[in-house]
């Protein structure tokens, strides 16, 4: 247990797919206009990488070597179409909202990264926490910079107005102020890191 | 006319990598150097123009007719993960020096996700294969675009002081930023 919850930890901190391997950036530039935005995001991809890693690494010594990453790029594919279809019918708005970035988890390096790195080489139980430390750290920067974007731009977080909305920088929302947000958290977090 | 306007709303006005945010891997990763840019701005150019006009045929022909739209993620990107492997296998034969010149990038061309991003989205804005072959090239143009300028930035920056903590991607993510903010300027002009 105590194994598995550095497993968990380590991704969730040390290996930050965001800030620290730096995976992943078109859905992390693409889907955080607003913090909610950037949550789904998260989540959507944390419930992708459990089932992928659980299930590639139930039949990683049934597939030969040779043909491993289509194998589990099928496999992959499979998890997201369902988790398509499963928002396109519960949270039809969140699903506009995202749109073509659902679909998209598909080539998420992240996602072929660790069952590459991990699920691979490893049983169950630790993939699964694995698949959750990862996807909840993605979930983690996703949320934060979807409301250092919406505070800057709207002065809102989840739709909790703090400060009056004609006192916001639209530019934040935008796509220029999603690469200059994450350059800026990125050397806060170089920073804090060296220290 | 009509398709010159769908070129210059793909290279300047909705910029597939500064304002739709598809490609920024290979965008941020090898965008050290103007030659190797060029070189990765071309195998992509290639790719995803062979990449749309496979996949809109296969959509078109296999999957509506069965009504099967709802596999078309597993086979887009399956069919662009073979395409990708053909063209390696072809070009290796074919052409040795185009080879040269492409092949360390097309590997890193399959999870490149304005691949897989372009196909999906010339389905669903429900275009002809005229349409989509004219779409898929002005992004292709688009994003070899953005990735030389970026570049060429980048090789600049290499020789400036930059504060320590900076260093590397995050100075790259802001020069990005203001990248885009230029070709936010050119919005309005298509409509």
């Amino acid at each position: 247990m105590n194994n598995n919850l550095k497993i968990l930890l380590n991704g969730l901190i040390k290996e930050n797919p965001t800030f620290v391997l730096l995976l992943g950036m078109c859905p992390t530039l693409g889907t955080t206009s607003s913090a909610i935005n950037g949550m789904s995001m998260g989540l959507a991809t944390t419930f992708v990488l459990i089932c992928s890693n659980i299930v590639i690494s139930l039949i990683k010594n049934l597939v030969p070597d040779k043909v491993r990453i289509p194998a589990y790029i099928v496999v992959i594919a499979a998890f997201v179409t369902m988790v398509e279809m499963i928002m396109q019918a519960y949270v039809p708005a969140l699903y506009a909202s995202l749109g073509l970035f659902i679909p998209l988890i598909v080539v998420n390096c992240i996602v072929l990264g660790r069952a590459e790195a991990f699920a691979a080489k490893n049983s169950v139980v630790p993939s699964m926490f694995d698949g959750l430390g990862i996807g909840l750290g993605f979930t983690l920067a996703l949320t934060l910079l979807g409301s250092i974007r919406e505070l800057l731009g709207t002065g809102k977080i989840f739709d909790f107005a703090i400060y009056p909305e004609s006192y916001g920088m639209l530019l934040f929302v935008l796509a220029p102020g999603a690469f200059i947000a994450l350059g800026f958290l990125i050397a806060i977090v170089n920073k804090l890191r060296k220290s | 006319m009509e398709y010159l306007l769908m070129f210059i709303a793909a290279v300047f006005v909705n910029n597939i990598v500064l304002s739709q945010f598809l490609g920024i891997c290979p965008f941020l990763g090898v965008s050290k150097k103007v030659s190797t840019a060029l070189g990765m701005a071309g195998a992509v150019a290639f790719v995803l123009v062979l990449a749309t006009i496979v996949t809109y045929l296969a959509n078109a022909c296999i999957l509506v007719p069965f009504g099967l739209e709802y596999l078309r993620t597993i086979t887009f990107i399956l069919i662009i993960a073979a395409l990708v492997q053909m063209v390696e296998i072809v070009l290796k034969k074919v052409s040795p020096a185009l080879y040269q010149a492409l092949g360390v990038f097309l590997p890193l061309i399959t999870t490149n996700c304005c691949i897989l991003g372009v196909a999906i989205l010339v389905i669903q804005k429900d275009y002809n294969l005229l349409e989509s072959v004219v779409y898929a090239f002005s992004n292709a143009i688009g994003f070899g675009f953005a990735l030389v300028l970026f570049a060429g930035l980048r090789e600049q920056i290499e020789f400036s002081e930059t504060p320590k903590a900076m260093k590397g991607m995050p100075i790259a993510l802001v020069t990005a930023g203001i990248l885009a903010m230029a070709f936010m300027g050119f919005s309005g002009l298509v409509k």
